[in-house]
């Protein structure tokens, strides 16, 4: 599908080029041990600079979500699902991502589900497949 | 009159259209003159303006229209003026003038918000929409997965309610039918045409739970409200409505991260700052770019409880223009037109002011409420004629 890409820079490159090792990339606090995103160059909970992205286990849960039908662009094929998912290991962190490699009509909040990167140019889009 | 008080004191709106020929700033102008009129005030009088989100020029039909633009066309010499996005929703800009009349700063404020969205489609070459190769900033985090529209944001927060709180299609039907029954008696409003139960449980889904009628449709216009200082006010030939309470919330300004919706923080906010309750206003005039996010406002304002907005507007008696809480009588953003968050400020002064033709309330409204936003930006006003 094709998808508008990040621009990227100096504070997002881990995150949206871990795919290249497989790594699903958080920034984390090395003074408060705590994750935070979107990537910054201070940590949102004790304002420290000691931050730098941590890999994690690349898994997460269903938060939320919704089954787009609607063409927003003419090529667009539809429906798909858009997921906010709670991240494994990283308390409140969300990321909104595509449930993707299942039938749309079976996602569920709360279900369980894993990393799969989608490649395209420098990026690494981090999407969700279920965990059976 | 309170001195250390801020009213609005003349309210004004171009016509609402689809492809308007008319320049918005013309659409401007007429909402202006119409809210000048009505407050019996001169364009010398005024000495502050505010907006909502300015002039954008990478989206100039999203917002066409700056502060800087009016101030110059109409000749207003002003003591303070402010125009952005970075504020609690479009209502802020009524909460920045009114601290401002407050503060001394200025006597009497013209806030305006104007869109041009229909308009703009119709007119590429002048209204040419910016394309980067790349996206940047908080885009970043749903454009690339096809969470493109406020739909699809909007949308995930509604799964919540239904998974959660078994809201269903046939209840959140309530906001849109409410809506289009009350635009068919508002001349101005976009559609006249009430919407049934039929067919909106077979419209079009755009992004579940969501379909095309709990969304507004791009529209052309400019909403106009004069907020002035209560020093000021016995300049004015109109009943002023005062700004009884006012409140305004974000956590963090993304669709993904926060929590939950800014319109829980706000809802609360408001009523610890008025004597006021619930149970005293006559009508609510509740943001619904989406019509999901009125529900929840009726949820965070208490009207009913959290998770219980479905079971309350059931039916849609009780919201009706002769339920026991009148709601958007206007017709709201899904009948009347995306104004864009000041058309509640607009409907809720004209039922005040007992001027709402064949929509007006019944009995002797004092208290109405208006929101904006909603989702991770919230702002709400308490206005009273006391």
């Amino acid at each position: 599908m094709s998808r508008a890409l990040p621009r990227l820079d100096s504070i997002n490159r881990d995150f949206w080029t871990g795919g290249a090792e497989g790594e699903l990339r958080i920034h984390h606090c090395n003074d408060c041990n705590q994750f935070f995103h979107p990537p910054r160059p201070v940590c949102r909970h004790c304002l420290s600079e000691n931050v730098a992205a941590k890999a994690v286990t690349g898994t997460g849960v269903v938060d939320t979500f919704t089954l787009n039908y609607q063409k927003w662009h003419p090529k667009m094929e539809v429906p798909f699902v858009i997921a906010r998912v709670e991240v494994d290991g990283a308390p409140g962190v969300y990321l909104t991502t595509n449930i993707i490699n299942c039938d749309p009509q079976q996602v569920d909040i709360g279900d369980k589900v894993k990393v799969s990167f989608e490649q395209q140019d420098d990026v690494y889009l981090p999407l969700f497949e279920k965990i059976d | 009159m309170s001195v250390n008080e801020a009213y609005i004191t003349g309210i004004g709106q171009s016509q609402i259209g689809v492809k308007l020929d008319r320049h918005p700033l013309l659409l401007t102008v007429d909402a202006v003159k119409e809210a000048l009129a009505e407050s019996g005030l001169t364009i010398g009088q005024i000495d502050g303006v505010s907006t909502y989100p300015g002039r954008v020029p990478q989206m100039l039909g999203f917002s066409p229209v700056g502060a800087d633009d009016l101030i110059d066309a109409l000749g207003i010499k002003a003591k303070w003026y402010a125009g952005g996005g970075e504020i609690t929703s479009q209502l802020g800009a009524i909460v920045a003038a009114a601290t401002a009349v407050k503060a001394g700063l200025a006597r009497h404020v013209i806030c305006f918000r104007t869109v041009y969205e229909a308009g703009a489609t119709a007119k590429p070459d002048e209204y040419p929409m910016t394309r980067r190769d790349r996206v940047d900033g908080g885009s970043q985090w749903t454009a690339p997965f096809n969470a493109i529209s406020a739909a699809n944001w909007v949308a995930q927060y509604a799964m919540r309610h239904v998974k959660k709180y078994g809201l269903t299609r046939e209840q959140l039907a309530q906001i849109s039918l409410t809506d289009r029954a009350h635009a068919a008696l508002n001349p101005r409003a976009l559609v006249r045409e009430p919407l049934t139960m039929d067919e909106y449980m077979s419209a079009r889904l755009v992004s579940t739970p969501l379909c095309l009628f709990d969304c507004d449709r791009y529209s052309d216009a400019s909403t106009v409200i004069i907020v002035s200082a209560g020093d000021a006010v016995d300049e004015v030939k109109c009943t002023p409505v005062r700004i009884a309470a006012m409140a305004g919330s974000v956590d963090r300004h993304s669709w993904d991260q926060a929590e939950w919706m800014a319109s829980y923080q706000t809802g609360p906010d408001l009523w610890k700052q008025t004597d006021y309750t619930p149970k005293d206003v006559d009508t609510v005039q509740l943001y619904d770019g989406f019509s999901f996010l009125a529900l929840t406002w009726l949820e965070a304002l208490g009207f009913c409880g959290i998770g219980e907005g479905g079971q309350f507007i059931e039916g849609g008696k009780r919201i009706a223009l002769d339920g026991e809480l009148p709601f958007n009588t206007f017709g709201g953003q899904i009948g009347a037109g995306r104004l864009h968050g000041f058309g509640f400020a607009h409907e809720a002064v004209t039922q005040l002011r007992g001027l709402g033709g064949d929509r007006q309330i019944k009995g002797d409204p004092k208290v109405a409420i208006a929101t904006s936003g909603g989702g991770p930006l919230a702002t709400a006003l308490l206005l009273a004629r006391d």
